[in-house]
C-alpha cells in the first residue's frame, strides 16, 4: 500500500455549516495529527458526511477555517483544485466514470492534472490496480464490476494522485455484507501505512480497530471525540450511550 | 380501374416521371441536401455545446442570452427565420457571405438546430448524477476539465436518440432553403422535385423526392441507435476473460 509522501495534519477550527437557514454544522473544531485516523461516528443526519465534505470544499463552510498541511485552504485566494488533488476522497455510491474503463478511471486526472505522459500515468494506474487486486480487470466498465470491486477501483484512483489525506465518505454503506470485509481490510492497510484519514463510518469495529481517535457528532455537535478505548468502553454522555446501545 | 384511381395515379405516381428526376436528384439533390445538412448539424452543435453549459449557469448574466436565443430560435418558424437570416442580414449590411444565399440558409438552420439542440444537451448534463461531478472535482480536475471529460461525453450519450430527430429534422428542414433562390446547381432535394413538379404539372417528382429523403432519414436512424448500442455496451462485446475467484469481491 503506498503511503503518503509527507504526512500532513489537518485542522477543522469552528466550521459552521447552514442549509437553508438550516444549521447543520455549528462550530465544529477537530484536530487530526499527520499520520492518523480519525473515525467520524453519530446518527444519520448529525451532519457528519456534510463535515468531512468541507475539508475538501465540496461543501463551502459557511464560517470556520480548514487548515491542510499548514495551508489554510478556506482562504480566498487557495487553489481549490491544486488542494483537492491532494486530498483523495472515496464515496459511498463509489462514484466511478462509467463511460471509461477502470484503467482510463484512474489515468484521467494523472494526465489532467498531475500532467503525466499517458505511458507514466498507465504505469501508475496498474501498480495501484494491483494494489487492490484489480490488475486483470483494468479494461472493464465499472458496469461489469461488483460493488466491491468498483470501490477498490474508486479507492486505486484516489490513491494514485498520491494524497497526503484521504477522506472516505461511508464507503462501505452501500455493499453488501460480504463485501464490506474487504474494504475495511484495505483502508485498514492504508491506515497502518501512515496515511492521514478521516473516516465517516457506520463500522463501530472498524473505528475501535483502526482509529487512533474517534468523534461522535450529533445534531451538528461534537458531543464526544477521543481514542477509541474511551469512546467505546467508557462514554461520559448519555447521547453516546444511547446511540452506541442502539448500533449493538 | 375507376378513373378517380388513375388520376390519382398518375398525378402521385407516375413512374416515366419519377425516373426521370431520380439521376438529378441523386447527382445535385442529394449532395447538396447532405452538405447543408451537414453544415447545419456542425453549427448546431457547436452552439449546442455553447449554450447548453451557458443554460446551466448559475450566474445569471451567462444564462440569459442563452435563454433568450433558444426562446426564439426555437420560436419562430423556420421559414421566418430563414428569411431573418438570408436576406435580412444582408439587407441589414452584414453581408458575411456576399450574395451567396447557400451559406445564408445553413446558417439560419445551424442556428434553429442550436437552439433545440442546447436544450436536448442540457436536458443530458443535468441528467448526470451529482456525485461525478464531485468525484472529479475531488480528484483536483477544474469545473470545464470535468465538463470536458465526464459530464458532457456522458449528457450525450443519454440524449442521442433525440439528437437523431433533430438530425432528421436538420436534414428535412433543408428542403426550405429554396425560399432564398438557389443556382441550378445549389438545388438540393426538395428544390429539384418543386421545379419538376411545375413543369410537369404531377406530384410525381415530389413522391421521386419523399422516397429519397426516407433513404437518407432511416438508415441514419439505424446507424445512430446501433452506434448508441455500441457505446452503451461498452465498445465491443468481446467474451469476458475468466475471473480467479481473488478478484470476485
Amino acid at each position: 500500500m503506498s503511503s503518503s509522501r509527507h504526512p500532513v495534519g489537518v485542522h477543522a477550527e469552528n466550521i459552521t455549516k447552514v442549509f437553508d437557514r438550516h444549521p447543520v454544522l455549528q462550530d465544529v473544531s477537530l484536530k487530526v495529527e499527520p499520520g492518523t485516523t480519525t473515525c467520524i461516528i453519530g446518527p444519520s443526519g448529525s451532519g457528519k458526511s456534510t463535515f468531512l465534505r468541507c475539508i475538501n470544499r465540496l461543501e463551502e463552510p459557511t464560517a470556520g477555517r480548514i487548515v491542510i498541511g499548514g495551508e489554510d485552504i478556506t482562504s480566498d485566494d487557495a487553489d481549490i483544485d491544486a488542494i483537492r488533488s491532494r486530498v483523495g476522497m472515496v464515496f459511498q455510491s463509489f462514484n466511478l466514470f462509467p463511460h471509461m474503463t477502470v484503467l482510463r478511471n484512474i489515468t484521467l486526472a494523472l494526465m489532467r492534472v498531475r500532467k503525466m505522459p499517458r505511458d507514466q500515468a498507465v504505469a501508475v494506474a496498474e501498480a495501484q490496480l494491483e494494489e487492490v487486486g484489480l490488475l486483470a480487470l483494468k479494461d472493464r466498465r465499472p458496469s461489469q464490476l461488483s460493488g466491491g470491486q468498483q470501490q477498490r477501483v474508486a479507492i486505486a484512483r484516489a490513491l494514485a494522485m498520491q494524497p497526503d489525506v484521504m477522506l472516505f465518505d461511508e464507503a462501505t454503506s452501500a455493499l453488501d455484507p460480504e463485501l464490506v470485509k474487504g474494504i475495511l481490510e484495505i483502508m485498514k492497510r492504508l491506515a497502518a501505512s501512515g496515511m492521514t484519514m478521516m473516516v465517516v463510518t457506520h463500522e463501530l469495529r472498524f473505528a475501535r480497530e483502526a482509529a487512533n481517535q474517534v468523534v461522535f457528532l450529533d445534531r451538528g455537535r461534537i458531543v464526544e471525540s477521543g481514542p477509541p478505548d474511551k469512546v467505546f468502553n467508557a462514554p461520559s454522555s448519555d447521547r453516546l450511550r444511547e446511540f452506541l446501545s442502539q448500533m449493538l | 380501374m375507376p378513373e378517380g384511381l388513375q388520376r390519382l395515379w398518375r398525378t402521385f405516381f407516375d413512374v416515366d416521371q419519377i425516373m426521370a428526376i431520380l439521376p438529378e436528384m441523386l447527382a445535385v439533390g442529394v449532395p447538396n441536401t447532405i452538405i447543408l445538412a451537414l453544415v447545419a448539424v456542425v453549427i448546431g452543435t457547436v452552439i449546442g455545446l455553447v449554450v447548453s453549459m451557458m443554460l446551466i449557469s448559475r450566474n445569471a448574466i451567462v444564462r440569459m442570452p442563452a435563454r433568450t436565443f433558444v426562446d426564439v430560435f426555437r420560436g419562430l418558424p423556420v421559414i421566418l427565420t430563414i428569411y431573418l437570416v438570408g436576406q435580412g442580414l444582408p439587407i441589414a449590411g452584414i453581408r458575411i457571405f456576399g450574395g451567396n444565399s447557400y451559406a445564408y440558409a445553413a446558417l439560419a438552420l445551424g442556428l434553429i438546430e442550436g437552439a433545440y439542440i442546447s436544450e436536448i444537451f442540457r436536458s443530458g448534463i443535468q441528467s448526470v448524477e451529482r456525485g461525478q461531478m464531485e468525484a472529479s472535482r475531488s480528484l483536483g480536475l477544474s469545473y470545464f476539465e470535468t465538463m470536458r471529460w465526464v459530464i458532457v461525453p456522458q449528457g450525450i450519450r443519454r440524449v442521442l436518440p433525440a439528437l437523431t430527430g433533430q438530425f432528421i429534422h436538420i436534414i428535412k428542414g433543408s428542403s426550405l432553403v429554396y425560399l432564398l433562390g438557389l443556382l441550378p446547381d445549389q438545388r438540393e432535394i426538395f428544390s429539384i422535385a418543386s421545379d419538376a413538379s411545375h413543369i410537369s404539372g404531377t406530384l410525381s417528382p415530389m413522391v421521386a423526392a419523399g422516397i429519397v429523403y426516407l433513404c437518407l432519414t432511416i438508415p441514419l436512424t439505424y446507424a445512430v441507435n446501433a452506434f448508441d448500442r455500441r457505446l452503451r455496451d461498452g465498445a465491443r462485446p468481446t467474451p469476458e476473460p475468466a475471473l480467479t475467484p481473488a478478484h470476485q469481491s
